[in-house]
């Protein structure tokens, strides 16, 4: 593992030193002192690459990214994941807005909460689905405009019966599905979405997912399971299919 | 520099740019400007150099019963001629040239002048015999006057103990400039602007004033005709050809001619949607569709997230669906706002909480009572 002292260093000449070392073959590196440089593993490739930040690092964190790990150790700002193709990032904190926007492959996993906007158009395509897995509460516009893939909502952070998820939630959705833990009130909802009840492959999915999830961020998988969860699926592939021929 | 003050260049747009920090001490505990040079910097990217600023709170202690104008001038023959009128209408306790450091910047500045001053009461200002005139009345008259017709001159500060520092360059160049390291302020506000337009002027950047308010804003008022229109009803000009300006005056309407508190000049600014007042019962239900009716032209339209200062609290609010970004980041007495989170982390290495707002709940930050 190699370490690179982010320090002061301006974002261009930063991404350009980690590509750098990941171009002489380094495949796990260690960034410190990060602070709000922007653009941080965007477009790198690679399974096998693992990349972990101390510190906040800038918007549009792994976008366009396509197989490396990234490892927050705090918290991010917006725009994570951006258009990200495969992939995992993990967050131990709280992101801001837009995060997961156009993802179409790989994972993003966030410990706590979250801003506007996460997942909007998240779009499958073929073997590959998105998922966004969200450990807090979320802020209006979840799930925005989606495509496909999975968008998971946990409200871990939420106190009594506070709301987790915010207004809009999965307005213009034709695509994918949303689980969201507890109960959701139909009022948050978009127009474009319904809640259904889980079957038997809704719950494998999950299992499975939460067990990664809790896994990343050693968290209780039993608590998490203990309540129901709602699904939210589009009521059409096609809602704007009226709105401007009948 | 000033000349750039034509009608055509109304285009002036920030776009999704704009870099925006403040910070207060609620125990009104004063730092100096450096910090805030700082953590502006991280935003640098977000800005082009055509516009920065910074504002102050208590950093004129032994004038802070006066207010304190700063003028840009472009000439001396415009100076005289404004020094003149501010002689009429005030009592100039002191005035003298703001310290600047010229070599900070790249380019020519104007003449930037300032005074400690106090309003004369019985001239020819007052509209009507009976009309009570108050001093801050008086101030802005003095200060709408200078601006509409005095072409080269422009008060850019005009509170009580506090400042603002303005210009066209980089965050760092303008704190530079205006030495920024030797005030000390127990709340501080910076901006970053991207004028895509215009080549960008003086009087242009963030933040913009009127008597202690200080405003930074991210996006666009696409309201802004309807905001002007409304705003001239009450004497307010409109000259600085940048959006923003509208947020000032009608803060300073609302807040301190209609003495309406700051959450509901929140709520008028960014008032809720009809849906979700549908949804609330009496007397909320009856009290907001009040508000929107009455204040409706006062609401702003378009992405935003606005920051303002007076000389008693900080307040970030966003538009309703949050369509620019604003973190908030707390410790102990403390609160520090941007529109990036890393910036709260230069102002503040280990906060106790950082969190993103939800875009109906202005956060709005007061000294403590007992702090005078």
């Amino acid at each position: 593992m190699i370490e690179i002292d982010a320090k002061g260093i301006y974002y261009r000449d930063l991404n350009r030193l980690i590509r750098k070392k990941i171009k002489e073959g380094n495949k796990d590196i260690y960034l410190k002192n990060v602070k709000g440089q922007y653009y941080i593993c965007d477009g790198i490739r690679g399974d096998d690459i693992k990349v972990i930040i101390e510190g906040i690092p800038g918007n549009d964190l792994g976008a366009f990214m396509d197989g490396p790990t990234v490892i927050l150790k705090s918290n991010g700002q917006d725009n994570i994941g951006n258009t990200m193709t495969s992939g995992k990032i993990i967050v131990n904190g709280i992101v801001g807005d837009v995060c997961g926007y156009a993802m179409r492959g790989g994972k993003l996993f966030i410990k706590e909460d979250a801003g506007y906007r996460i997942g909007i158009h998240m779009k499958g395509y073929k073997n590959k689905n998105p998922i966004i897995i969200i450990g807090g509460k979320a802020g209006d516009f979840l799930g925005e405009y989606m495509a496909g893939g999975i968008l998971i909502l946990l409200g871990l952070t939420a106190k009594d019966n506070e709301p987790i998820v915010g207004d809009y939630l999965g307005t213009g959705m034709h695509g994918g599905v949303l689980y969201i833990r507890g109960s959701v009130d139909k009022s948050k909802c978009g127009k474009e979405v319904e809640t259904k009840k889980l079957n038997k492959g809704d719950k494998k999915i999950l299992e499975k997912l939460i067990t990664e999830f809790c896994e990343d961020f050693s968290l209780n998988f039993n608590e998490i399971m203990s309540k129901e969860f709602t699904k939210l699926i589009p009521k059409s592939s096609r809602p704007y299919g009226a709105l401007y021929a009948k | 520099m000033m000349n750039n003050r034509k009608i055509f260049d109304r285009g002036i747009r920030n776009i999704s740019g704009c870099g925006l920090v403040g910070m207060i001490n609620k125990n009104g505990v004063k730092v100096g400007g450096e910090i805030i040079k700082k953590s502006l910097y991280l935003l640098n990217d977000r800005g082009n150099g055509l516009g920065a600023g910074y504002a102050a709170y208590g950093i004129y202690p032994d004038y802070k019963d006066l207010y304190a104008f700063h003028l840009m001038y472009d000439s001396k023959k415009i100076l005289d001629e404004t020094e003149e009128y501010l002689k009429k209408n005030c009592i100039i306790e002191n005035k003298e040239m703001i310290p600047i450091n010229p070599k900070a910047i790249n380019d020519s500045h104007p003449i930037l002048k300032r005074y400690f001053l106090q309003p004369r009461l019985n001239t020819n200002e007052s509209i009507h015999e009976t009309e009570k005139i108050e001093e801050d009345d008086q101030i802005v008259r003095i200060i709408m006057n200078i601006n509409e017709h005095i072409d080269g001159a422009y008060v850019f500060s005009s509170g009580k103990n506090m400042g603002a520092f303005k210009g066209v360059g980089f965050p760092s160049e303008i704190a530079d400039f205006f030495k920024i390291d030797e005030y000390e302020g127990y709340i501080w506000v910076g901006h970053t602007r991207f004028p895509t337009n215009t080549p960008g002027w003086w009087g242009g950047a963030h933040p913009f004033t009127l008597l202690d308010w200080a405003i930074i804003h991210n996006g666009e008022i696409s309201s802004y005709g309807i905001n002007k229109r409304y705003l001239e009803m009450f004497g307010y000009k409109l000259t600085l050809m940048t959006d923003t300006e509208v947020a000032t005056y009608l803060l300073d309407l609302l807040i301190r001619k209609h003495k309406l508190s700051i959450k509901t000049a929140c709520t008028i600014l960014a008032p809720p949607f009809w849906k979700d007042i549908d949804k609330c019962d009496n007397p909320d239900n009856n009290y907001l569709k009040k508000l929107r009716m009455v204040y409706g032209s006062a609401s702003l339209n378009g992405p935003f997230a606005i920051f303002f200062a007076h000389k008693r609290g900080l307040v970030g609010f966003n538009d309703r669906v949050k369509l620019r970004p604003l973190v908030i980041g707390t410790k102990d007495e403390s609160v520090y706002m941007s529109n990036e989170q890393s910036a709260i982390y230069v102002l503040c290495e280990t906060p106790d909480r950082v969190w993103t707002p939800k875009a109906s709940n202005p956060v709005i930050v007061s000294l403590n009572e007992n702090v005078n």
